[in-house]
């Protein structure tokens, strides 16, 4: 889907950063996507979050939805000036301050292994690595939340160590239990459901990742930055 | 065979993965509502395929949207967008639809003063998939009963019906058998890079709505769309109408459950007028999909509008204890 190797490293510090410009369609008679050129990076995305959070308090504008690289505006209403709404997004776009966007630290205590990670030694042979080590890396990392898509509460995440990637299952779980934490290609999650799933799961949170009687009702927001924390792991 | 609560959806917090949801002909249910005196976005029943009975243990006023699966109060026939008074003991009941139904899809029944139950993130839509809000997160069961909120109006006064709206009627029927529906569509971000004929089969040829289609999406069956670059998208924000194709080349048309984001190309967007027709099509019908302009989806979006508000004012002005008498 993208590289993540975009996304942890900083971003080179080179003049054509500040030229790029978003590339705009219209998504039917009510919505716009902005497309930013790849790849991603954790820069472009906090503009991206940037404007959204301003976008979001314009009047035509009822919702938005950042992406990996993107963002979609959702309008009230279907308008025909929707060149209006994009020359707006283009004027804001080289203004926008995206420093301010911190996010929270939030840390998230995983059971490593056993049943709460029953993929844990998959993980492990297809990376050549021991368990131990396995648990290290991911839990070592530092996380930046891109986007929540997928489901309510899912994370998308960058920051994995490249050396975790391990390849989907080939035939997905049926029920993954609600809290499962795992690895899919070049990234990791969190379920905040029980869902289907064809990801290595290598260990479970019983942080509530999703409560709909909360406010806010995710535990994770765009902007986040997350840490894996040992709370225990499986003999 | 699938029932939940639906209200006009709970918009707002899709940047969490929290899709709107909500009925899916949003027109046929703010219609009804507004007929027993509700305001547009209260909460009523979804029935999908009919095959639903109810018993009402108070005395209310109830008004039917969409396909009516010869709805029948006590027996007596009930008309979509008929405001009806109902006494205690009364039961509507929705006919089964026949294995191969042609008559419609869904119906939706407000109820005066809407269904009570609890607003979750603002909205007392059930999402089906994360098991919150509606009644305990899920569809209805034989069996349950459901809170009705104070009634505005007066539930006793006689029957009365409003013209029923220029958009009711979904599609022709083909020499087969099947309904032929034309929905009006804009070229998506990635219609370019699809092949010609692929772009020629899209408006041209007639795709059928398969049985594996559901308030996520309907996937379509038709001719293989093939793109002329296979670059893959990263994940974005969609909405419902959006028109993707996965590698299969066989589209799926998102609707109100699907989820927030997605990475297929889009070949094309349905406008936001004609989603209502997608909610009552039903299983097998054969799509035929029409180019159309900025212009004439929002044209088409007002004219929608204007039918509501319509209802909205001739009811301001009606005395609902001496309505119209209801004659069938």
């Amino acid at each position: 889907m993208y590289d993540p190797r975009g996304l942890t490293g900083s971003a080179p510090r080179t003049i054509w950063m500040t030229m790029i410009q978003p590339q705009i369609h219209f998504l039917g008679d009510s919505a716009l996507l902005c497309n930013l050129p790849s790849p991603a990076t954790l820069p472009h995305q906090r503009r991206i979050w940037s404007i959204a959070e301003q976008a979001a308090g314009w009047p035509e504008v009822s919702e938005v939805v950042p992406g990996m690289n993107n963002l979609t505006l959702i309008l009230s209403r279907p308008v025909v000036d929707m060149d209006a709404v994009s020359q707006r997004i283009l004027a804001l776009w080289p203004q926008v301050d995206a420093s301010h966007v911190a996010g929270r630290e939030i840390d998230i205590p995983v059971a490593y292994g056993g049943k709460d990670g029953p993929d844990l030694d998959i993980v492990a042979r297809h990376t050549g690595l021991s368990t131990k080590e396995v648990i290290q890396r991911h839990s070592d990392a530092d996380y930046v939340v891109y986007f929540i898509g997928f489901m309510p509460g899912f994370a998308y995440m960058g920051g994995l160590d490249p050396a975790l990637a391990t390849p989907r299952q080939d035939e997905p779980r049926l029920s993954i239990p609600a809290g499962s934490v795992g690895i899919g290609g070049e990234q990791t999650g969190i379920y905040p459901l029980a869902s289907p799933g064809g990801w290595q799961l290598i260990g479970r949170t019983a942080l509530p990742l999703f409560d709909p009687n909360r406010t806010p009702p995710t535990l994770l927001r765009p902007g986040d930055r997350v840490r894996f924390t040992v709370e225990r792991i499986a003999k | 065979m699938l029932t939940s609560v639906q209200d006009l959806g709970r918009p707002g917090h899709r940047q969490l993965g929290i899709n709107p949801g909500g009925a899916l002909n949003g027109l046929a249910l703010s219609a009804a509502n507004l007929l027993v005196g509700n305001a547009i976005d209260a909460a009523g029943l979804e029935i999908t395929m009919g095959a639903c009975e109810m018993r009402f243990t108070v005395d209310t006023r109830i008004a039917l949207g969409g396909d009516d699966f010869d709805a029948r109060l006590d027996g007596k026939s009930i008309t979509p967008y008929w405001s009806v008074p109902v006494r205690a003991g009364q039961i509507l009941k929705l006919a089964h639809a026949g294995p191969n139904a042609t008559q419609g899809m869904r119906s939706y029944l407000a109820i005066a003063g809407g269904i009570a139950v609890a607003e979750v993130l603002g909205s007392r839509s059930t999402d089906l998939k994360a098991n919150f809000g509606g009644h305990e997160g899920r569809a209805l069961r034989k069996g349950d009963s459901l809170p009705q909120g104070p009634a505005t109006t007066t539930i006793a006064g006689p029957a009365f019906g409003v013209r029923s709206p220029a958009w009711s009627g979904v599609g022709t029927q083909t020499q087969d058998g099947s309904k032929l529906i034309h929905l009006r569509v804009l070229p998506g971000p990635e219609f370019e890079q699809f092949t010609v004929a692929a772009k020629n089969a899209l408006w041209l040829d007639k795709w059928r709505i398969t049985p594996n289609s559901n308030r996520m999406g309907y996937r379509l069956e038709g001719p293989e769309l093939k793109r002329k670059q296979g670059r893959d998208l990263l994940s974005h924000g969609v909405v419902p109408g959006v028109i993707q194709v996965p590698p299969s080349g066989q589209p799926i048309i998102l609707m109100g459950d699907a989820q927030t984001t997605g990475g297929y190309p889009k070949i094309g967007v349905v406008i936001q007028a004609d989603m209502w027709k997608l909610a009552q099509a039903p299983l097998n019908a054969q799509l035929q999909l029409q180019p159309c302009d900025l212009e004439q989806a929002l044209h088409a979006w007002e004219e929608q509008q204007a039918y509501l508000e319509g209802i909205r004012q001739t009811l301001a002005a009606l005395d609902w204890s001496r309505a119209t008498q209801y004659k069938k």
